[in-house]
Order: C-alpha cells, then sequence, then structure tokens
C-alpha cells in the first residue's frame, strides 16, 4: 500500500545547520498493515510522515502509495489519499469553523470544490450519528467553533476527519502526546476503533514503547534517519519493553530517553 | 446651534464616504480576517480603482462598464501580489508594498492615458463631471430627495456586496478559503490548495477595494494619485470599529461584514465631529493611525495582563483564538 525507496532528506544543506534527517530509508506496508513507529529523538519518526504527506519534497528517492509514484505531488493532492492526525490538537482542525463544517471540508478531500453549498442537510445527520460514535457529546454541538472544545475532542474530531474518506493510508504524528493520560488512552482506543472499523494502513509514531507495543500488527524502530527494527506478527505480540530495549541497543541505537522507557 | 447644524448637515456626506469605505473595508475584513494575511496592496488598488474608472469615463463609457474594469484592474493587482507572495515566497506584507509602490507608476500611466499610438504621458489626477459625463454617484445630489442621491445606489451597492460573500463564502470553494485562512496545515491536510485560495482571496478583496475606488472617483468627481494613501488604516479601523461596537451582537457573517460597513459610517462621522471641533484637516491621518494603533494594542494588552493576574497557574494555552 505504501512504499518508501531509498529516500533521503537533508534539511540546511550546505549550511552549519545541516541535519540528515532520513538516510537511505526504505519501508513497505501492506495493505491493512498498522504500524508503530518507535526510535528516539531525531530519528526520522515525524520527518517520515511528513515525507510521506508531502510536506516537504524528499531530496532523493520515490513514495509510492497504492501504486501510484507521489513523490512530486504536492501535500494538497496527495490528501487525496492520506488522513493525518497531528501531534498539535490545535493543528488537524480550523478553530475558528463550526464542527459540523469542519466535518464537510474533510469530506470534500480529494475532490473539486465548486461553487455547490459548503455543506448539505443530508450531510449534517451523517455527521450526527458519526460524532455521537465518540460519545462526547459533540453530536448535540454541531454548530459550536472548534476552537471552543479542549485538545481530547479536538483529536478525537481530527480522528473522525481523517478517516472520513477511508483514506489508503492513515497517519498518526504522536497524535496523543500533547494530552493528559487518561484522554490519551481515550483517543488511542479510539484510533484502534476507526483503524479497525475501516480497515486503514496505519502508520503510528509514539514516544511511548508500551503503546508501540500494544497497538497494531507491526512494530519498527527507527533511528539515524532509517528503520532499524522491525518486527511483525507473533513476534510483536510476545515482545516486552526489555526485549525492545536490548534489540535496540544491539542494533547499535541511540537509548531513547527516560520519558521512553517509563512512559 | 449653529455647530450642531453645520454638524448634521455634513451627516448625508459623511454616510455616503462611510458606504464607499464600507466596501473597501469589507475588502481589508476578507484579507486581514478572513485570509490572516496584511495586504498592503490597497493603497494602491484603491487608487487604480479610481483611476481605471475615470479615464473610462472621460473616454464615455457607461458607468457600469467603467465599474467592472475598475473591479477587474484591482483583482489583476490582487493576483499580482498573490503571484509574489505565493510563486515568490515573498512574505505577504512585502509583497502588497511592491504591488502598491508599483501600481504609483501604474496610476499615472492610466490617468494619463489618451489613446493608442498617442503620445501617453502621466497625470496626477483625472476629474469626472457629472454635468458632461455620465456618472451613477456623485456628492453633489448628496443633500437632495430623489432618484439622484447617490447614497440609494451605494446602499444598494453596499447589500449586493454582502448578499453575494455571504453566498460565496458558503460554498465548497468559499469554506476552503475560510480554512485556509483558519489553518493552513489543517487546510492542505484535506486536500486544500492553499496557495491558490491566498491568491483569489487577494484578488477577490482587491477587487472590492478598487470598486471602492471607483465609486469613490464617480463621487467626489475626480480620481487622484494619492487618493489611496492610508487606506489600509481606514479600513483597519473601520474594521475594528464595527467589531468593537457589534462584535459582541453580530454573529452571522454577513452581519459581521456590515459591521465593518457601519464601521466605516461612523469612522467617517467621527471625522467630521473633531473636524467641526476645529482639527486640522493635515492631521488626520496622525489621529487615524494612533486610533487605530490603540485599538490593536488593546487586545494584547488584555490578553498579556488581564490574563496574568486572573489565571495564577496550571491552566495552559487554552481558547487563543477567540476572533473572526
Amino acid at each position: 500500500m505504501l512504499e518508501l525507496k531509498n529516500v533521503y532528506k537533508t534539511f540546511n544543506p550546505g549550511t552549519v545547520n545541516a541535519k540528515t534527517a532520513l538516510e537511505d530509508l526504505s519501508l513497505t506496508l501492506n495493505e491493512g498493515d498498522f504500524v508503530t513507529v518507535i526510535g528516539g529523538n531525531g530519528a526520522g519518526k515525524s520527518t517520515m510522515l511528513n515525507a510521506v504527506a508531502g510536506a516537504f519534497s524528499v531530496d532523493a528517492g520515490t513514495i509510492t502509495i497504492d501504486g501510484q509514484n507521489v513523490t512530486g505531488l504536492p501535500e494538497y493532492k496527495r490528501a487525496a489519499f492520506i488522513g493525518r492526525v497531528f501531534q498539535d490538537p490545535m493543528m488537524g482542525t480550523a478553530a475558528t469553523m463550526q464542527i459540523e463544517e469542519n466535518l464537510a471540508l474533510a469530506a470534500r478531500r480529494g475532490q473539486r470544490r465548486g461553487l455547490r453549498w459548503g455543506i448539505k442537510r443530508m450531510e449534517r445527520e451523517d455527521y450526527r450519528e458519526l460524532l455521537r460514535t465518540l460519545d462526547l457529546g459533540l453530536e448535540d454541538r454541531m454548530t459550536t467553533k472548534v476552537g471552543l472544545l479542549s485538545g481530547g475532542q479536538r483529536q478525537a474530531l481530527t480522528l473522525l476527519m481523517a478517516a472520513l474518506k477511508r483514506p489508503k493510508l492513515l497517519l498518526l504524528d504522536e497524535h496523543t502526546a500533547a494530552l493528559d493520560p487518561k484522554t490519551a488512552a481515550k483517543v488511542l482506543a479510539l484510533s484502534d476503533q476507526i483503524v479497525e472499523e475501516n480497515g486503514l494502513t496505519t502508520l503510528m509514531v509514539t514516544h511511548n514503547m508500551r503503546d508501540a507495543i500494544a497497538h497494531g500488527n507491526r512494530l519498527i524502530m527507527m533511528n539515524g534517519g532509517r528503520v532499524v527494527l522491525d518486527i511483525a506478527g507473533e513476534e510483536k505480540k510476545r515482545l516486552t519493553v526489555e526485549d525492545l530495549l536490548n534489540r535496540f541497543t544491539a542494533v547499535g541505537g541511540e537509548m531513547p530517553s527516560d520519558r521512553t522507557i517509563l512512559g | 446651534m449653529d455647530f450642531l447644524l453645520t454638524f448634521l448637515r455634513s451627516m448625508p456626506g459623511a454616510v455616503g464616504q462611510g458606504l464607499i469605505w464600507g466596501i473597501m473595508a469589507i475588502g481589508v475584513y476578507l484579507t486581514y480576517k478572513i485570509l490572516d494575511v496584511a495586504d498592503l496592496t490597497v493603497d494602491g488598488s484603491l487608487a487604480t480603482g479610481g483611476a481605471v474608472c475615470a479615464l473610462l469615463t472621460v473616454n464615455g463609457a457607461n458607468p457600469a462598464t467603467a465599474l467592472v474594469c475598475a473591479v477587474l484592474a484591482g483583482m489583476l493587482a490582487g493576483l499580482v501580489t498573490g503571484l509574489f507572495h505565493t510563486a515568490c515566497g515573498i512574505p505577504a506584507i512585502l509583497s502588497g508594498i511592491l504591488t502598491q509602490l508599483a501600481l504609483y507608476s501604474i496610476n499615472l500611466r492610466i490617468m494619463g492615458w489618451v489613446g493608442w499610438g498617442a503620445d501617453n504621458g502621466t497625470k496626477a489626477t483625472l476629474a469626472v463631471s457629472v454635468d458632461k459625463n455620465h456618472l451613477l454617484v456623485s456628492s453633489r445630489y448628496i443633500r437632495e430627495l430623489g432618484l439622484q442621491n447617490p447614497l440609494l445606489p451605494l446602499g444598494i451597492f453596499v447589500v449586493v456586496t454582502i448578499a453575494v460573500l455571504y453566498w460565496f463564502f458558503g460554498t465548497e470553494l468559499g469554506a476552503s478559503i475560510r480554512a485556509t485562512g483558519a489553518n493552513r496545515s489543517m487546510a492542505r491536510a484535506q486536500g486544500i490548495n492553499t496557495d491558490f485560495n491566498v491568491v483569489l482571496g487577494l484578488m477577490i478583496s482587491n477587487g472590492l477595494v478598487a470598486l471602492a475606488g471607483g465609486l469613490l472617483a464617480q463621487y467626489q468627481g475626480s480620481s487622484t494619485i494619492d487618493m489611496g494613501r492610508g487606506a489600509i488604516v481606514i479600513g483597519l479601523a473601520a474594521v475594528i470599529i464595527g467589531e468593537v461596537i457589534f462584535g459582541k451582537v453580530f454573529h452571522n457573517f454577513g452581519l459581521k461584514l456590515f459591521a465593518a460597513v457601519l464601521g466605516a459610517i461612523i469612522y467617517y462621522i467621527v471625522i467630521q465631529l473633531v473636524l467641526r471641533l476645529g482639527l486640522d484637516t493635515n492631521d488626520l491621518k496622525l489621529l487615524t493611525a494612533l486610533v487605530v494603533a490603540v485599538f490593536l494594542a488593546i487586545p494584547y494588552w488584555k490578553g498579556k495582563y488581564f490574563r496574568a493576574r486572573v489565571k495564577p497557574a496550571g491552566s495552559t494555552s487554552e481558547g487563543g483564538n477567540g476572533n473572526a
């Protein structure tokens, strides 16, 4: 479903601030894969997700989604295949627009936006049903400005929006890192549910090893801008945090921060 | 008593000016509030609208043609600023300043235009006369009762402008422009071409500003090279006054645009008042700039000092985006 082939990316090349973020990165995701991504700071996790989403162009290599080479496609065109949830809850929604308007924007992802009315009456009913599944009471506040919602509510809404068009690929970039533990657990459970219901191919970056082990069918660890560990199937199910740390040290990885271990 | 009478006699003129600048203020509202771009093109595009309208009018065009061409010229100016910003990566403020500066020369050329192959020069003013030319609005009839009073067509212009914009910003395309202004990264993640939308927004805004310029040229009987000087500040003043006074009661998008028009009318009424009280006309721009600066600073001060005292600790970044 997703294929990254020998991808390179250096930020600020030719300056003292030059930073190689991705180095000969290759990764293939099969349809329906739910891959969790871990690694220390600067390992290239978020850079990889942003490269896939098209936030910047890569220096070399190809990115293919469902057989289509998207390497040269601008971010807004790739959005037709991709649903995204960001780390910052403020980033995934338009604060000054209503809940239903945000959903209507997401419902038109990948379509030409013309001079038809921005939201149809029939859509509203669909959105109401959809919001009801969140169990946050948002179905009764559909015309509320999103800026008035809490961070957790906004992430939940962003998840709904990301999955609304059944994207070929769902990118979750530490989307629970800015939430309190209880809300984070809720949003993670919701992510699991949405991924499963829609059978979405998913890449989820997380700082938390326990979460990385508990979710998804496959786990990759990144270091120095490439994948250094790739664990799937039965092996992943038996994985413990200790195993993971040992294997990470074995492949010469930098020890992740305390927060990652204790997380 | 005398003072009150002359002040009242100046009211129709203030309302007329306010309606025209209200259309301009709507243009500023679209960029400043909806698109979240500070567009300084307007100082130039207002005069461009006036110049194009005046040129066509003295050459015998009917008012409708003249105004449509003024709008198109303004949209072209917005297109240039938009491309400076999106295709050339120049910061929005600087893009606007560049276009505005370039328009100064262009506006002189427009007003000095004589004909194809003729000896075209430059001109700093171009007069239109309600006796010789076909005008839609003229300040001469501002205190007369009847159909030639400019307040009627100006009022219609304002209502139609607001109605069309209300419709447009409710469409899929219009909603995507609002999303672009609210949150660019979200907009792109939802498949919205933000660069295109910024350019389109700037074009619509400058089209409206040029329309105001065209109406102003007709209304005051001439187009001048400096008629747009400080226009952005007057537009901002109108937007801010409208928001401060009506922000709490007007929540509908159409009403918010209307608030900007009311803000412009109030601005001109206040101007009339301070002029009657003896303020020198030359000091007006100083006063306007100070008023706008204070009103822009108030929300910042409120956020900085007020919040620091009320919320001591614990509560982090919640609800920072309360505007528009």
